[in-house]
Order: structure tokens, then sequence, then C-alpha cells
């Protein structure tokens, strides 16, 4: 075991662990955090992605080791001070795009992390992003409605 | 006030009592804590039964069904809330619960707003009725002036509190037949989209889901499986196991196979270890994906003629036409893989999980440890979409039993995606043979239909844990489930349409893997393949696809239904390489009506080949209660259909199964998504009727019928992508 330090949405934690765990499993685990899920653990689903430094990343492979020193934002972390919710998250809520929701972590960190880099994301552009992430309840084209929403306001 | 005797006097309410519920439990109360649990009788014929009344004007609703992803919850609040005059955001509902909650057997079928929603609704209304007939006796005033709001009886200048009418207790009073239901009389808030309040927990990250649930020393376990379904295991390498850190117990009991350890990673630490030092029995898994129509064919089948109708003498010299289409096995692949909790404390389990079905489940899981089912508490908690029968119920199960082995502490069972890839029950393969004729005027005169599957559920319903994966692997050996539910292969196998004669065969085998139901069960393969022979058929008959089955459509609302999407889709112009299809049906025959209509783009890539872009649904569920949901679940419906019907097909070969991932087992993704658009036909004034399953087959034919007319050529077998 060995204390590995970074910062969560904004505060700094030292969890005690393994180096080589999964991100994922700190998060879930030992920082009880809710919104990163567990989907694949082969970085094929998106389910448990965070925002590293601003990009969207699976953190299901991710060593945990690999954070130290950096900046983690999970669906936690996108509210604002206010409780008020990201613009992303209140377009997801807007459009009801969801069903079961399980891929709704995923979703929002993902798109977060586009629209931030690309404000005026193309809708294939989104589409070419958010081919990383899957949904199987069938509610892609809420979640593309909700995401093209974002990018307008 | 007066005392509770005095004032039933008063009421002269002599055949109403009152009963306090039993203790409730809640997850966001329970964090860190043992639930307290319950195994009480719940009678579902006690008003109380399904709501509480709360002292601040809040409504609780009490439902024996699950949250899928469906959004069953807002639609059941819904319903009471207009029944009661209560403000949506002042009503929470409490999920199927042993002890808790009425035994409303599986959520599944599109059956909850057709059952639990009207079971909500007549105790709602009939609460209703008795409040305001207590509140009459209690002021004096006629009952017409009574009303009610948000948890306030007013009557006249007077307002009171219902806890107070009912001096906090609750009404258990039967269920009759209220003599009104606002949802028909005044309809405010049912047939609106009211927002699911589900969403708002989602979006912030907050304990939702049975993933979610943390306890104080709460352990970690992972199963081991065998390659294939019938290995056992024959010997495993112990040796140094035990010292590993966090290392906590291996868990052997005949082939059945489980580690438990301190944290999450090291249990997938030692069960990859574990894997690698087990030997197993070779027992290869029969047939091929390749061979599987011939193979599925050659097994001993239990035969029944189903239905024989009509007049076959009359039919000769028409034009016959014949087609035979299949469907591969097909996962259900969950997002998020099943999981569990369970602890055995004081001689009792308890579990929390996301099956379908807490108190079937419960009866199955006390037979499998030999426990009175007395001791055995379930408490229903969200997990990931399940579309169906999937390992919800295996991993409860084996959560159940490994607690056992470590009283007094939660064990955390989670499987791998690995694991549910290859360990869930399939939807069934299916082979569907076609051959009818048709009249000089091209109206069809005869129909014979054959038909070819595993059955459709094994579910454990009957109490056997033959029906729980880990029942077949203990030292006990409650063996395999038998062949399955052969109602399920057989739904919607009767075409809706007008026939002269019609005659339908099923054959149902027990195929090489493991199946059980899957959204829609047989009526996906089943309306794939009559909607695409309707096409046939329509082309031999030189007719277009809409009018063929129009003229053979008696049912008025199948007509609307199909007019309707006629309509939506009639400025859409399919350009060089696209194709436009159309499928129709009402769920088993007696649910909701649906129409597809699918635009598809073809290209000469080799993957790929065919796109989806855009699906149009139009769905008549006679009472919508919330159109929003109902959109929602028929367009996740149109999409999820879509890719099954392009690239879905369990792999295997003799060593095991080989979709193993989202690689191995690809599903549709955003670039390949269709835009889709959804269109109600809300029917207040009838029943309302199943939803959730009944775009499957309209939207798998329409795909294929839109390749077929890119194309010019028919496709006959599934995957589109094979």
């Amino acid at each position: 075991m060995s204390s590995i330090s970074f910062y969560l949405n904004g505060r700094q934690v030292s969890p005690d662990v393994e180096p080589s765990t999964p991100l994922l499993y700190v998060l879930r685990n030992e920082l009880e955090l809710n919104g990163p899920k567990f989907g694949c653990g082969l970085q094929q689903c998106g389910a448990c992605m965070v925002l590293l430094d601003g990009t969207a990343t699976p953190s299901c492979m991710l060593p945990v080791a690999a954070a130290e020193g950096k900046g983690v934002v999970s669906l936690e972390g996108l509210a604002r001070e206010d409780g008020s919710l990201h613009p992303v998250q209140q377009a997801f809520i807007d459009e009801q795009a969801v069903q079961c929701g399980y891929c709704l972590n995923g979703m929002v960190i993902h798109a977060v992390s586009l629209l931030d880099e690309n404000p005026d994301a193309s809708d294939s552009e989104i589409r070419k992003a958010m081919d990383k992430n899957i949904c199987r309840c069938g509610t892609h084209s809420r979640i593309l409605k909700a995401i093209q929403k974002a990018r307008r306001s | 006030m007066s005392t509770r005797r005095t004032f039933l006097k008063q009421a002269g309410c002599i055949s109403i009592g009152f009963s306090l519920l039993g203790p409730f439990s809640c997850i966001s109360e329970g964090k860190g804590s043992v639930m307290p649990y319950s195994n009480k009788e719940i009678d579902p014929e006690q008003i109380d039964a399904w709501l509480e009344l709360l002292a601040d004007g809040r409504l609780k609703v009490i439902t024996g069904k699950m949250e899928l992803g469906q959004g069953i919850s807002i639609a059941v609040m819904q319903v009471a809330a207009e029944e009661l005059q209560v403000e949506i955001d002042r009503v929470s509902i409490h999920l199927a619960e042993t002890g808790v909650t009425p035994d409303e057997g599986i959520t599944a079928g599109s059956r909850s707003i057709e059952t639990s929603a009207m079971n909500v609704r007549r105790a709602a209304a009939c609460a209703r009725e008795v409040l305001i007939s207590m509140a009459a006796e209690k002021t004096g005033l006629p009952v017409s002036e009574m009303r009610l709001e948000n948890g306030k009886i007013k009557a006249g200048n007077d307002e009171f509190d219902w806890t107070e009418i009912i001096e906090g207790e609750q009404i258990s009073k039967q269920v009759y037949e209220p003599e009104e239901i606002y949802a028909k009389t005044r309809r405010k808030l049912v047939g609106t989209p009211v927002p699911r309040p589900d969403l708002e927990k989602m979006i912030r990250g907050e304990e939702f889901y049975v993933q979610d649930l943390r306890f104080p020393g709460m352990l970690h376990a992972r199963v081991v499986r065998p390659p294939s379904y019938k290995s056992g295991l024959k010997a495993l390498e112990e040796q140094n196991l035990a010292n590993t850190s966090g290392f906590v117990k291996l868990v052997r009991k005949g082939s059945f196979l489980a580690v438990i350890a301190e944290k999450e990673y090291q249990a997938i630490k030692f069960q990859e270890e574990i894997n690698k030092r087990c030997e197993w029995e070779s027992k290869p898994i029969p047939s091929t994906p390749e061979e599987l129509k011939s193979y599925l064919k050659s097994l001993p089948a239990n035969s029944a003629i189903d239905e024989e109708r009509g007049d076959w003498s009359s039919a000769s010299g028409g034009k016959v036409v014949k087609a035979s289409y299949s469907k591969p096995y097909i996962m259900h692949a969950a997002n998020g893989p099943s999981c569990a909790i369970a602890i055995y404390e004081n001689e009792v389990l308890q579990i929390w999980c996301h099956s379908q079905g807490v108190y079937p489940l419960r009866d199955t899981i006390a037979n499998m440890l030999d426990l009175p089912k007395e001791q055995v508490y379930i408490k229903g908690v969200p997990g990931s979409g399940c579309y169906g029968h999937n390992a919800a119920d295996d991993v409860a199960a084996e959560a159940a039993l490994l607690a056992k082995e470590i009283p007094g502490r939660h064990i955390r069972l989670q499987w791998m995606r690995e694991e549910e890839h290859a360990w869930e029950p399939y939807g069934s393969a299916m082979i569907m043979e076609h051959e009818a004729s048709l009249d000089e005027k091209g109206q069809i005169q005869t129909w014979s239909y054959e038909l070819w599957s595993d059955g459709h559920s094994t579910r454990p319903t009957s109490g056997d844990p033959a029906n729980l994966l880990p029942g077949r692997y203990l030292e006990k050996g409650f063996g395999v489930p038998g062949p399955g539910w052969r109602g399920g292969a057989i739904r919607n196998a009767p075409p809706i349409y007008k026939t002269g004669a019609f005659k339908l065969t099923s054959n149902i085998f027990e195929g090489p893997l493991r199946i059980s139901a899957l959204r829609g069960l047989g009526a996906y393969a089943n309306v794939f393949g009559i909607e695409c022979f309707m096409d046939e058929l329509a082309e031999k008959a030189g007719k277009d696809p809409f009018e063929f089955r129009l003229a053979h459509l008696e049912d008025e609302r199948a007509i609307d239904c199909l007019k309707k999407l006629k309509d939506m889709t009639s400025g859409v112009q399919a350009e060089t390489g696209q194709g436009f299809g159309i499928g129709f049906a009402q769920y088993k025959n007696s649910a909701s009506y649906c129409a597809v209509a699918a635009l598809v783009e073809t290209s000469e890539e080799e993957t790929k080949w065919a796109v989806v872009k855009k699906m149009w649904g139009v769905i008549d569920s006679g009472e919508c209660i919330n159109p929003d949901g109902l959109k929602n679940q028929t367009e996740g419906g149109m999409i999820q259909s879509a890719s099954w019907t392009l690239l879905e097909q369990v792999k295997w070969d003799a060593n095991g199964i080989t979709s193993l991932d989202w690689e191995t087992y690809p599903m549709l993704r955003f670039e390949e998504i269709p835009v889709v658009e959804v269109e109600v036909i809300d029917r207040p004034e009838m029943p309302p009727l199943g939803a959730g399953e009944a775009a499957q087959g309209p939207s798998a034919a329409a795909v294929v019928n839109a390749i077929s007319a890119a194309t010019g050529n028919r496709l006959r077998d599934l995957p589109v992508n094979r």
C-alpha cells in the first residue's frame, strides 16, 4: 500500500491503495463516488469515464498511480457550488435523455469534455466522439439532442 | 380530536379498519446499517398495500414492480397522484421488496402499466373516496362539498390533514370498484409528459443503483467460471492463496467456485489467479453458429399444432409464396454487469439485487439453500437496464450462497464483463418458415407457418433452483432447467392479418446455449418473419406494402396506426442506394399497436454496408399515462431492435462462448444510430396497453424490408451484417 495524491473535484485526496489498482475502484470504493460506473473493465464502453485534467478518460484500467498530482473530476464534481447543474447535466434532464441511466455518467462526462474542447462541435463530430460510449437502452437520439442543446447554451 | 374509537363510531365506517404498515426500509436511509426487514404477508386486496398517506401530505406509492429504466416509477406515481390530488413532487415510490410490497410476480411482458399501475390507481381512487366520506361524516357536510388537495381535505371553510382523518394510521379497507376514476373524468396529470424524478439522482451521481450500495465491513466476491456450461471442476491448486494479502475465503461447493476478498480489486486478481489454477472437465458446446440453422432443425423437438382455422379446401390455383427466415441467439447485454449484495445474520438472509421478481426469487433461493422462505428477504434496487431475464437472479443467488459462508458480513458480488456476456441466458434462436397462397385479387387465401425455437423463459418462477445458474454446480445438483416456456416462442406467431385459412405449427427444441426471456420473446422473430413475408406477398400481388397490409386488416386501431405512419412518412423519398421499409404488429396480439418505418442507406463497404438513417414509429397504447415515457421506450426499442437486427449474434466454439466483450459482440453505436421520431395515438377512453416491448418486431421488419428495397435482394437470416 502507498499513498497516491491527486485532486478530486477540486479537493486533494490521498487514498491508501495499491498503486496498480485501477482508478475506478479507488473512486468507487475508497472515495465512495457513485458517478463512475463499472461497465466492462476493458475501456470499451465509457461507463467509467472521468475528466482527467479536463479530458474524458476511462478509469477502469488506468492505474491510480497515473493520476498522481493530476486533477480528476467526476460526475459529482460537475455541479456548481450553489448546487445548480452543469449545462450538460441540465440538458440531459431537459431532454429526459435517460432510460436505465447506467451509461449516463460516461455520456455526460464525455460530452462535457468534448464541448470544452470544441464548443462548436458539429453533429457528426459529436457522433464520432460519443461512439466510444455504449448505451444499451437505445437512448442515443435523446442523448444527441441533449448534447446539441448544451452546445447551444 | 376524538379518540379513534369514538371517531369510528361517529364516522359510522364500521367496515374500515386500520393498520400500521410493516417496517419500511429505504436505501437512502439505510446507508451503513443492516436494513430493517419484514416477512409480513401483504394482502393486495387492501388499499394500504398500495399506498401510504404521509403526515405532511406527501404520498408514498407502493408497487411490486421494479424500475428497469422503463420509467414505470413515474407512471405509477402519476396515476396515484391524479386520484389523490397530490402534486407529483410530493409523491414517492417504494419498489418491489418482499414483506413490504405486494407480490406482483415478475416485472415483465409489458404488463406493469396494465397491472401494477391499475392496481395502484384503483386503490388510490378508493382511498380518496374513503377519506372524503370519512371527512363528510366528521363535519356533517355533504360529500359534494369536500375536496382533496395535497394531503388536505377542504370542507367549506374547514381544512383537515388527511392523517388527521385517519388518525396517523392507514386505510386498510378492501379495494373495491371506485365510483369515479379521476384519470377518466378529469385527467389533469395523467396523459402529460411529467419528467422522471429519478433522473436528478442519477445525473448528480447520488446513490441509486444496487452497484452503489456500501456497508461497513463489506467484502467483495468474484465467481470463477468453468470454460463451458457442463464442465465440472476436476482439480484446483490452492497452495499459498490464503497467505496473499486481502484473501478472506475460497468457497468451493461442488463445481461452484468463488473467492471472497477484503477489497474489490483484490477479488478480481484472485479470480484471475484461481482461474489459472483450475482444471475443468472438457465438455464441448455442440454445433457452431455457422451451422446453427441445420443443427437446430435436426434436434428432437416437442411439436404441436398451436392453431388451425379457416377453409383450406377453397384455396386452389393461386400464387404460392414460400420463405424461410432465421434469428440467432442474441444477448440482453446489460451495460452494467449484474451485481448483488447479501448478508446472513441471525439466521436471516438479506439480499439487495436488481431482480425482476423478488418474491419468486426469494422462494427459489430459499429452496436452493434449504432455508424457510420466511428467513429470506429481498429488496429490489435498480441496476443497469436488463430488457428481460438476464443474470440478475443468478448473481443474487450466488451472493446468497457466499453470504452464508461468512455470517454477519455483507458480501458484494459483481460479475465481470466477460461473465455477463458468456453466462447470461440468451434470447432464443428461431427458424421461421412461411408458405401462403394469394387469390386472383391478391388477397391471402391460405397461410401456413411453422417455427422452430428454444422455449423462451427459464425464470425462477416455480421455485426450482435449476433456474438459478449456481443451482446446477452445487453438490446437490439441482440440474438444468427444462426447455423453457413454449408460450414465449409462439408470441405473435399468428399474424394479425385476415386470411382464408391459417395454420401454426411450432417445434420446441433444447438448443446448445442457455436461454431465457429477452424483450419481446418470440414476438421479435415472429413479427420480423411475418412482416418481411407480408412484403414478399405484397410484391407477388403487385401491391404497395402499406396498401397490401391495409387490405388485410379489420381492426380499426391497427388501420389507424398504419395510416398515421403513412402520413408521417409521406414526404420520404428513398434516393439511390437507399430503401424504405415498414413493419407492424399488435404486441402479443393483445397489447400496444406499433407501426415502424425505416430509411436505410446501403453501400459497397464490407462492414457497415447497411446504415439505418432514420426510423419513424407510431404507437397506440390505449390510455397513455406518460407520453414522453411511452415515446422514450418506443424510441429505445426501435434503436435496440435495429442493433439486434443489423449486428447481433452470440458466437461460440466447442470450448465456450467467444462473444465476450463489446468487440466480439458489437452493438450499434452513435455513428450509426438512426434519427428516430415517434408519435403516440392517445386513447384516454380505452384501457392502457403494455408498450415496452411493442417496437422490437416491427422495427426489425422495417429495417430488413428497407434493405431489401434498397438492394433488390431479400434478406432472410439475421443479423444483416453476418
